[in-house]
């Protein structure tokens, strides 16, 4: 299975390696290092690569390649949905996985690695489990430490990994007993140049921190089970319960985790809550053309667009940008031609606009590419699916 | 924030020793004799007695470890470590002792004996984790020793070290493929493990030493497929790929017979069977139909590799009618991550070429979107174009007009391609997207224009006669075009038709000669084929132009030009030696070419496992094992019978199915440790308990029910609509059953069906009017004799109507009758002494019973499920009788609606230890079929099956709502087989006890 792992930040050095079998030559990632040459966009470097004694399985995730190295079959997925999962770890270890945290955390990042894997095959993935053999580093802990002596690895050898709910750590106790459910949905729609929609689909997740003392067990129901026909559960959730009655029933881990998520199809309709208004033209012969934004919210329900973000990726041919936002910042960056345009708040009585004009390379034709818009936004408290 | 933190810790450690000035970074490089130094300090850290100090210098290792500096030196002063006390000291010097053992073989001898001692902890714990470094160690020397301790242990009573075990033989396996024979064995032991930890590790095992023994897996494959659901992710992704590779080896093709319709449907059709005489040629294995409900809950994981796992299955082993469950699940997937995209589509694009029905409604998630990268595009482009027919073509057409106004100019090839494809395969769109590309010929950037021909050319092949100003229009390109490939084509298009344009013709070649010696390889192959072309055709304008290019071509640095040249020379040019080649020269070059077919890269790709590395690459990977033909005939099923009882029962499919279906869904298999199962049995009745409030809203509960038992027939719906005709047909049959006259009276009192269906359904109706039932067959039993009771008498009999208080009870009846000469006053219970858990909702008070009047009231009684008797006062207004009811163990139920598949497949739940099973010889009276149910009924609250085949019985405790499932079985002579199956065992060996009497006096 997975013979070694080599990370490499974004200027092609590897500054981590670990490996669970016979070593690796770190030479081997220059066939990697070969592939993300040619790859034009960081996110286009092909995520296997074969070499003549190895496979390459990589995965970027913050600006950090994980490439792992195999020897012979294995499915893809399978490594890829691991290396997705060392990276949550992190995450959820040290707040951020970027190249700072895993150098100053090294020890820590060794001891969990070597933990995930067992000879290249996944043993303890669990956060829970993780979290009862190395506790994560803390500030509290690490002033503690520094006094005592004492160690970041569990005193008690973990109980949970011999338990049959192994994704709950054994004996959780809370003063305060709490749960809580946080739904998340988002929205992508592909919507064209004449405002109507052509796809839209909704992903959503429940997350949960639950803090719940014992062994709970916990019952959730649903209004509308109905709306939730394309589901993907937490490991903890019994199946059967939820496809005889629906309704979620499981025993959670201790703390954070993604309890469920859901796909509603693009086949019902949905009210998109923003609009754009665009007008971009070029003349041709001229090396001047017209920038023209504007955007405001459709079916809120009330509920105030937030964190509004618009980035256009403009035709090769533009200079420079001299636009005018009625308010927000924006940016435009002359080499990757990408113009981003941070709205913020929207103001229903006020729509932002921005205009302006676009300088051309001068005798170059009229760009016949379409720029296209694409806008990010928050609405807090909403559920788009109904 | 944390992470500033623990600098400062490592820092505030190092300051201790008071060396500061190593403390900073320990592994920085730096020069080398500094380097040196500095591992002479780490050495000296390590040999002090103080914890934090080795502690730091372990840290300290393990940094330049991580970062691929050589640690090696250090190796006999860390060795000395392995026994530290200290938790985390131990961990790092193993994490260095893997790292290094390989290449300090003898050093490393010194650790084993510490090892070895671990294996003998009594904490499971401890010697799992001993188990695991030992067989680490990569040193060739110790291989009997962890043959030994593997060996040891598989038989460990601790699964968590069995789990070690399995881990650990591909590891010596790696080490010494000559123990191939003793680790066969030791996987052969532990694929018999009853325990999901185990499961996964051991098809690991499995799959990395011996995957062509598939005779291992014969006995465990039932086994497999039950435990699947509740092994951990990464074991279930091993185990689906293995079962998928076994099922192809032991099973017939589900597709084989075109016809065959669906097998669900079938399967439901069942009991209907006498009406459907056709017979359908190929029946699916039974075991084959296990695997596949067993794989589908697993859709749902939030594991992508555990997904793309079972939808290959389904791919590779259902029947097609089945094949579409995956697209939705599969369709998910591509919301996650890019790397999982990728993997994905490239999937979903093989499986869309032979199965294009599956996605098409999903047409709109592959539609692309900017922010995707440009691999991701090019894959949805693929699928796009694989899923395009006649009815959805023009809105794939739309997209694809938008996709070329994209930036990115290899996606914007990448479209006009698969215009292209889309255009050779749906013959009504040719023109349009004809029309389309040539418009593409005059866009600006020379790389679409470049592809539009190369797809242009392609497309012209199949019908050139009325393209011909097409081709004119090309030809002036050449002037423009510099990307070698277009100009390639168009040079050949022309030379093909010149005959369509024979007076461009010799003008493009007088350019084309002009610029030959510029021109790129590919371009220069393709002006000497149109020389040679117009030669033949045009010899009269271009005899001169053609030696010249020829001539040209002699001098070319390519030797493929040169040769090609000489060979046109030689074939086209009359001389007086020409050979009898060149009589056929026209012939060879004005052939009739077939026009091209424009495939698809990923057809032919399914021949390697879906989801595999080898199919990504589309090249056999190193250990792939070869995804088998179908057999012509199906090898022998019953090697996968097991002789342990509890599987050997399971013969017929639905008996097997869902065996394991409504235990909670944690529980481990049979051999998991007592504490947990006691608690899984807790959490049930907990969450029994939390549903039962709620079971008065009845529209769920009906659906509930229908839901589970139906699970296999995909419309819910129907099945309820099914199982209420059936009860309609029951009614009209055998009115005199007590339950039924129950339903008729209700049915009368609420017209409308379903309500009817609900409460059949639904054990526990709320509004059912409480009705005596005509008590002709009811066993009465007395409470309180007349003698003793001083004139009252007090019978009782267990009215078997639903006790509408507290449906947990069981409805006693008692008749009270005042014989004595003077009237009874205020007749009540009291005092009533129950067994733990027991409970009494008593009769209201009789305030008189005049003297000869006879009294019924009803009382409920909720026995726990128990024989316990009951035991209470009775009181009078002047006596108190102290009086018990002991209910026969055939009231403690009440009887549930089944139709016959339910009643086989929650039978085949309650398989082993719930079973028990009689012979009995029927008493001469009792062998017709009415008799037999009259007295099964009389003998426990149970109802019949309807339409079974068998005399099938069914009911469920009235406490715990247990299934109690009866059936008895008649053979000639009077012979029978009485079956109970009923998860509390004391209940069903007691009823068998007293059904067994009922029958055979």
């Amino acid at each position: 299975m997975i013979h070694s792992l080599f990370l490499v930040n974004s200027s092609g050095d590897i500054f981590l390696e670990k490996h669970w079998k016979s070593v690796v030559s770190r030479s081997v990632c220059d066939y990697f290092f070969e592939a993300q040459e040619r790859a034009s966009e960081p996110e286009n470097v092909p995520p296997v690569i074969p070499t003549p004694h190895h496979y390459l399985i990589s995965v970027l995730r913050h600006r950090i390649y994980f490439v792992a190295v195999i020897q012979s079959e294995v499915p893809p997925l399978f490594v890829i949905e691991f290396l997705h999962r060392v990276v949550d770890t992190f995450q959820d270890y040290f707040g951020v996985c970027t190249e700072a945290a895993i150098k100053d955390n090294v020890v820590v990042v060794y001891e969990l690695l070597e933990e995930m894997l067992d000879n290249g095959f996944p043993l303890a993935t669990e956060s829970n489990i993780l979290k009862e053999l190395i506790k994560p580093p803390t500030i509290l802990r690490t002033v503690v430490n520094t006094i005592t002596g004492s160690t970041n690895v569990g005193e008690q050898l973990p109980t949970g990994q011999l338990s049959v709910v192994p994704w709950r750590r054994t004996g959780v106790k809370y003063t305060n007993n709490e749960a809580y459910f946080d739904v998340v949905e988002e929205i992508d729609a592909i919507i064209d140049k004449s405002g109507s929609t052509i796809t839209a689909e909704i992903q959503g997740v429940i997350d949960a921190c639950v803090k719940l003392t014992g062994m709970p067990d916990l019952t959730l129901s649903f209004m509308n089970p109905r709306l939730l026909d394309d589901v993907s559960f937490h490991p903890c959730v019994r199946f059967k319960r939820w496809e005889a009655e629906r309704i979620l029933s499981f025993i959670p881990p201790d703390g954070n985790f993604r309890l469920l998520s859901y796909h509603v199809s693009c086949q019902n309709l949905v009210a998109i809550p923003v609009y754009v208004k665009h007008n971009i033209t070029f003349r041709e012969g001229s090396s001047q053309g017209r920038f023209e934004l504007t955007l405001g919210p459709k079916q809120t329900m009330g509920k105030g667009l937030e964190a509004v973000l618009i980035s256009s990726q403009l035709p090769r041919g533009v200079l420079n940008t001299n636009l005018n936002p009625s308010q927000g910042t924006y940016n435009f960056d002359p080499v990757t031609k990408l113009l981003s345009w941070d709205v913020g708040k929207i103001n229903p009585q006020k729509l932002p606009s921005l205009k302006g004009s676009m300088s051309l390379q001068a005798g170059a034709s009229k760009p016949d590419e379409n720029p296209t818009i694409n806008i990010q936004f928050k609405i807090q408290q909403s559920a788009l699916s109904g | 924030m944390s992470a500033s933190s623990a600098f400062n810790d490592e820092k505030g450690g190092s300051s201790n020793v008071g060396e500061p000035e190593y403390g900073h970074d320990p592994a920085s490089g730096g020069i080398f004799s500094s380097d040196y130094k500095r591992h002479d300090d780490l050495k000296e850290m390590l040999d002090s007695n103080k914890d934090s100090l080795k502690l730091e210098a372990m840290k300290r290792i393990v940094a330049m470890i991580a970062r691929g500096k050589n640690a090696s030196d250090l190796f006999p002063a860390v060795v000395k470590n392995v026994a530290c006390k200290n938790i985390e000291v131990k961990k790092l010097v193993y994490v260095y002792l893997v790292r290094y053992a390989e290449e300090q073989q003898d050093l490393a001898l010194l650790s084993i004996s510490t090892f070895q001692r671990g294996l003998k902890d009594p904490n499971q714990l401890i010697r799992a984790s001993a188990l695991r470094v030992l067989s680490s160690i990569r040193v060739t020397i110790i291989v009997p020793i962890m043959m030994l301790a593997i060996k040891e242990a598989a038989s460990d009573m601790s699964p968590y070290v069995r789990k070690t075990a399995a881990h650990a033989i591909p590891k010596l396996y790696s080490l010494d493929p000559e123990q191939k024979d003793c680790l066969i064995e030791v996987i052969e032991k532990l694929l018999a493990d009853k325990t999901t930890l185990v499961a996964g590790s051991v098809v690991m095992a499995f799959e990395e030493v011996c995957p062509e023994r598939i005779d291992l897996i014969h006995k465990n494959y039932r086994k497999l497929c039950n435990l699947l659901i509740d092994v951990e992710e990464w074991g279930q992704v091993v185990i689906i790929n293995m079962l998928t590779r076994y099922a192809r080896t032991q099973f017939l093709n589900p597709n084989m017979n075109v016809s065959t319709a669906d097998k669900e449907e079938k399967e439901k059709k069942k009991t209907e069977a006498t009406a459907i005489v056709r017979r359908k040629p190929y029946v699916m294995d039974p075991d084959h139909r296990l695997l596949l409900r067993n794989t589908k809950p697993l859709l749902q994981s939030r594991n992508a590799a555990v997904v793309m796992a079972v939808a290959q299955l389904y791919f590779h082993l259902a029947p097609k009618a089945e094949v579409g469950v995956i697209a939705k699940a599969l369709v998910r997937l591509m919301r996650s991550h890019s790397e999982v995209q990728y993997v994905v589509l490239q999937n979903v694009a093989t499986m869309s070429i032979k199965r294009r029905g599956m996605f098409e409604p999903y047409l709109k998630s592959f539609y692309i979107r900017s922010t995707d990268p440009t691999q991701i595009k090019v894959l949805k482009l693929e699928v796009l174009t694989n899923l395009a027919n006649e009815t959805n073509i023009s809105t794939i057409l739309r997209e694809f007009q938008t996709y070329i106004k994209s930036n990115d100019k290899d996606f914007v090839a990448a479209t006009i391609q698969a215009i292209g494809r889309c255009a050779t395969n749906i013959g009504e769109v040719r023109d349009t997207c004809l029309n389309g590309l040539v418009q593409l010929l005059s866009n600006r950037d020379e790389l679409v224009v470049a592809e539009s021909v190369v797809v242009i050319k392609k497309l012209l092949q199949m019908q050139p006669e009325q393209h011909s100003d097409i081709i004119k229009h090309m030809a002036k390109l050449t002037d423009n075009i510099q990307v070698p490939m277009a100009r390639a084509s168009i040079l050949w298009l022309i030379g093909e038709y010149c005959e369509h344009v024979p007076k461009i013709a010799p003008d493009v070649l007088r350019k084309m000669a002009k610029t030959f010696t510029n021109e790129e390889d590919i371009v220069k192959l393709q002006i000497i084929n149109l020389a040679a072309k117009l030669y033949l055709t045009n010899s009269k304008q271009t005899k001169l132009l053609t030696q010249y290019v020829l001539n040209l071509a002699k001098y070319d640095q390519n030797y493929d030009i040169r040769d090609r040249a000489r060979f046109i020379r030689q074939l086209i040019v009359p001389t007086d030696k020409s050979g009898a080649l060149s009589k056929y020269a026209k012939k060879l070059f004005l052939a009739l070419k077939p026009a091209p077919v424009l495939e698809s890269p990923f057809k032919d790709r399914d021949h390697f496992q879906l989801g595999s590395l080898s199919h990504l690459l589309n090249a056999k990977a190193g250990g792939y094992q070869v995804l088998p033909d179908w057999p012509e005939a199906a090898p022998d099923p019953s090697v996968r019978n097991v002789e342990v009882p509890e599987w050997t029962k399971c013969s017929s499919r639905e008996k097997r199915k869902e065996k394991k279906a409504d235990k909670p869904f944690y529980s481990d298999s049979e051999g998991e440790s007592g504490p947990t199962e006691s608690a899984d049995s807790e959490d049930e009745k907990k969450s029994e308990k939390k549903s039962k409030p709620r079971i008065g809203s009845s529209e769920s509960e009906s659906e509930e029910d229908n839901d589970s038992e139906s699970e296999s027939s995909e419309s819910e719906e129907e099945s309820e609509e099914e199982s209420e005709e059936e009860i309609k047909k029951k009614k009209k049959r055998d009115k005199t059953h007590t339950f039924y006259i129950g339903v008729q009276m209700f049915a009368t009192i609420c017209k409308p069906a379903w309500l009817n269906m609900q409460f059949l359904l639904n054990p526990l109706p709320v509004s059912v009017p409480q009705t005596i039932v005509p008590s002709g067959n009811l066993k009465t039993y007395e409470l309180l004799h007349r003698i003793t009771g001083e004139g009252l008498s007090v019978e009782y009999c267990f009215s078997r109507q639903p006790f509408s208080p507290d449906p947990h009870m069981v409805a006693v009846k008692i008749q009270f009758t005042n014989s004595a000469t003077s009237e009874a006053k205020s007749l009540h219970v009291e005092d009533a002494k129950l067994q733990s858990g027991m409970r009494i909702k008593e009769f209201p008070e009789i305030e008189v019973l005049p003297a000869g009047e006879t009294v019924s009231v009803v009382m409920g009684i909720d026995f726990c499920d128990s024989t316990q008797a009951a035991n209470f006062q009775l009181c009078t207004h002047t006596r108190k009788f102290f009086v018990s009811i002991q209910p026969p163990v055939g009231e403690l139920m009440m009887p549930i609606f089944m139709t016959e598949n339910e009643f086989k497949k929650e039978q085949g739940q309650l398989m082993g230890m719930n079973e028990i099973t009689e012979k009995l010889t029927l008493e001469e009276k009792c062998q017709g079929e009415h008799a037999i149910v009259q007295r099964v009924t009389t003998a426990a609250n149970l109802s019949r099956v309807p339409c079974g085949s068998d005399k099938e019985f069914a009911g469920k405790t009235v406490t715990s709502g247990s299934l109690v499932l009866v059936s008895v079985v008649t053979k000639e002579n009077g012979a029978a087989q009485l079956t109970v199956n009923c998860e509390k065992m004391v209940i069903g060996t007691m009823l068998v006890k007293d059904i067994l009497q009922a029958l055979t006096q």
